[in-house]
């Protein structure tokens, strides 16, 4: 009798959603050359505190024990500690992502005095010359002060989440040794080809020896946070820490900044969204849409059918396919096999999606320039 | 937050004012509002036990009352689970 296990019933989908994650905002002032929402201008049409409140009122009653918020930059909504203060008063815990430079002194204080907080500040090099090429110039500065202002005011521990380049994978143990500067928690995520991702993906992803040495470092760490990102190594061997399988619409989706419900946080494109919780509330969306019903059915192995290692990988990620031109049944463009690259270096992919929303500043920003 | 404590099935046991259950298909899911732990629970009669341990002097008499008699054991071992994550408290 074949055993139905935990993860056969999340790829059936859930009554709500494990991880929801909420991009409260475009705005950003930075302009971080790999940002997977195309952030930088704020949309006139963002929810407003009444609607955000309401949402979150919604959450709690979906009983979704936590959100993920991001941005955009979150903290540069004026009402970003009215959000995070009712989601935390309806017993929704709160973990969002910053670039860290509006934690000053007297925010970091606010936010060390909230329960049911979780903070990750973003870096994308163990020093200034990597991570500033990317997040741009004066951000590993405004990050280390940031952490500094969160240690001052004894915060407890924070994460410092980096997205993995080609140009920083070689930094792992310093990394690590930063966060244990700081009795932080180091949390890695995978660089998908979304939103200005798309891009720089290109020369920026990890090569596949890259990958190895990233899987290995991981295997030894199991308390290295990584939200199942990199669940595409566990073809490697024996499977990485989390469950293991992609969660669009099944256990993750994403509500933008303008109420729109993308399958997950990846896939900020027309061809993922589910609906708006402007319309019809956010429960109607989860359990309803046609697009997230058809997510939850069973999905064919494709090209992956022969391999081995299928049960592993589950043929990878949505998103990363999707953005890099390759179809739902084509190996993920970052397979441990080189399958994927094979794909990609044969086939004419005649274009590559773009993200639909681009909220993307026409001006650079200088973050040294700001007061 | 790990209670190093052997489980005491003669006690009296509750869920833990800290978690949150959201019933699903398979169980239920318990999250840990402290500790941050996602727990699975993987049967909807595991779910109902836990639920219901707090009208009860102890959780061996709630395993007794609620649970089958052949699946006893495997029900106090899950409760025993259930506490070392501290998921349920004394």
């Amino acid at each position: 009798m074949p055993e139905i296990t935990l993860r056969d019933r999340f790829e059936q989908g859930l009554a709500a959603p494990i991880c929801l994650t909420w991009e409260l905002t475009y705005a950003c002032n930075l302009a971080c050359t790999h940002c997977l929402s195309s952030s930088g201008r704020r949309d006139p049409r963002e929810l407003t505190t009444e609607e955000a409140r309401g949402l979150i009122d919604e959450i709690a009653a979906m009983q979704i024990f936590y959100i993920n918020i991001g941005g955009g930059e979150p903290m540069v909504r004026r009402d970003f500690f009215d959000v995070i203060e009712h989601a935390v008063a309806r017993r929704v815990g709160v973990k969002f992502s910053t670039n860290g430079t509006r934690i000053d002194p007297a925010s970091a204080r606010r936010l060390a005095s909230i329960d049911y907080l979780d903070i990750q500040v973003s870096i994308d090099g163990a020093n200034e010359s990597t991570n500033d090429r990317i997040r741009g110039r004066g951000s590993y500065a405004a990050a280390r002060r940031a952490m500094d202002n969160l240690r001052d005011a004894e915060f407890g521990e924070f994460k410092i989440s980096v997205v993995m380049t080609r140009e920083n994978v070689e930094q792992l143990d310093a990394f690590e040794s930063l966060a244990a500067q700081y009795g932080a928690q180091l949390r890695l995520t995978r660089l998908r080809p979304s939103g200005r991702g798309v891009d720089v993906w290109n020369e920026l992803h990890p090569t596949l020896a890259q990958g190895r040495a990233l899987y290995s470092w991981l295997r030894d760490r199991p308390n290295v946070l990584t939200g199942d990102s990199f669940f595409h190594l566990s073809a490697l061997g024996n499977p990485l820490e989390g469950l293991n399988l992609c969660g669009a619409g099944r256990v993750v989706c994403l509500i933008d900044p303008v109420g729109d419900v993308y399958a997950c946080p990846f896939v900020i494109h027309d061809e993922f969204l589910a609906g708006n919780v402007r319309e019809s509330g956010f429960a109607s969306v989860w359990q309803e849409s046609p697009l997230f019903r058809s997510l939850r059915e069973p999905a064919s192995p494709g090209a992956c059918a022969s391999c081995g290692s299928y049960d592993a990988c589950r043929g990878g990620c949505m998103a990363a396919k999707f953005f890099t031109g390759l179809e739902m049944s084509d190996p993920d463009p970052e397979c441990v096999f080189g399958h994927g690259e094979e794909v990609l270096a044969t086939r004419e992919i005649a274009s590559r999606p773009h993200s639909s929303p681009d909220h993307s500043r026409r001006i650079p920003v200088s973050l040294s320039a700001r007061p | 937050m790990a209670d190093a404590e052997v489980f005491d099935e003669s006690r009296h046991w509750r869920l833990s004012d800290h978690v949150s259950l959201r019933d699903e298909s398979f169980g239920a899911l318990a999250y840990h509002h402290d500790s941050r732990r996602l727990v699975f629970l993987k049967s909807r009669d595991l779910v109902e036990l836990v639920r219901r341990l707090d009208d009860f002097d102890s959780a061996r008499s709630a395993v007794d009352e609620l649970v089958a008699e052949g699946e006893r054991d495997r029900y106090v071992a899950a409760l025993a689970h259930l506490s070392s994550s501290g998921l349920i408290s004394a």
